[in-house]
């Protein structure tokens, strides 16, 4: 399982890595919440497989108020950008 | 291994791969609404992926009960999230890529006034 564990954390990372640059280069504001959106559930994805990896549901709280964070986040920046302009 | 948790690092993996899609297609498609196009379908599916297979191994009931639902949270959250950046981006006049053949929006602005 260490193995799995290993290798799915090293396809998160550079899948955050991608997110994160598209975050930097943005272009719109809108690019900017769909990589921040992305990113965040990439997140919840490595804090799925730690716990995995170390046998513990301790981290799966954080898990659950990331994933909710996230959706508010996301509408409170649509609504934002609806009103604003790009 | 057991086969529980063969099938576990299966689903993991697999997840990890539909995320990682996501991402590249994040950098690689040309405007906003393709980018979220890329980003909502894949990355929310490998995530229910990756989450169900942390299910199948964690043992603790509220483990499962918890990341499971997070996947049903995701699942009806995710549509609607994007659909309200859609929105507004479209509607804050957000550029289309030069590519985009069919603007149905403005099609029917134009044919209702």
């Amino acid at each position: 399982m260490t193995t799995v564990t290993t290798v799915a954390m090293a396809g998160l990372v550079a899948a955050g890595l991608l997110c994160l640059l598209r975050l930097l280069r943005g272009r719109s504001l809108a690019d900017r919440v769909v990589a921040l959106d992305a990113l965040l559930l990439v997140v919840v994805s490595g804090i799925a497989v730690m716990a995995v990896r170390r046998d513990s549901d301790t981290f799966l709280n954080v898990l659950v108020v990331t994933a909710l964070v996230s959706f508010i986040g996301t509408v409170t920046v649509a609504r934002f950008i609806e009103r604003r302009g790009t | 291994m057991s086969v529980v948790d063969v099938i576990a690092s299966a689903l993991v993996l697999l997840g990890v791969t539909f995320t990682l899609l996501g991402a590249i297609g994040l950098q690689r498609f040309p405007d906003v609404f393709a980018r979220m196009h890329a980003v909502s379908k894949p990355v929310t599916l490998g995530l229910g992926l990756t989450l169900l297979g942390a299910a199948l191994h964690l043992d603790a009931p509220g483990a499962k009960v918890k990341l499971l639902l997070v996947v049903v949270l995701q699942l009806t959250t995710a549509p609607l999230s994007s659909h309200m950046i859609g929105r507004a981006a479209y509607r804050a006049g957000t550029e289309l890529s030069p590519d985009t053949t069919i603007d149905e929006v403005t099609a029917a602005e134009l044919e209702h006034g």
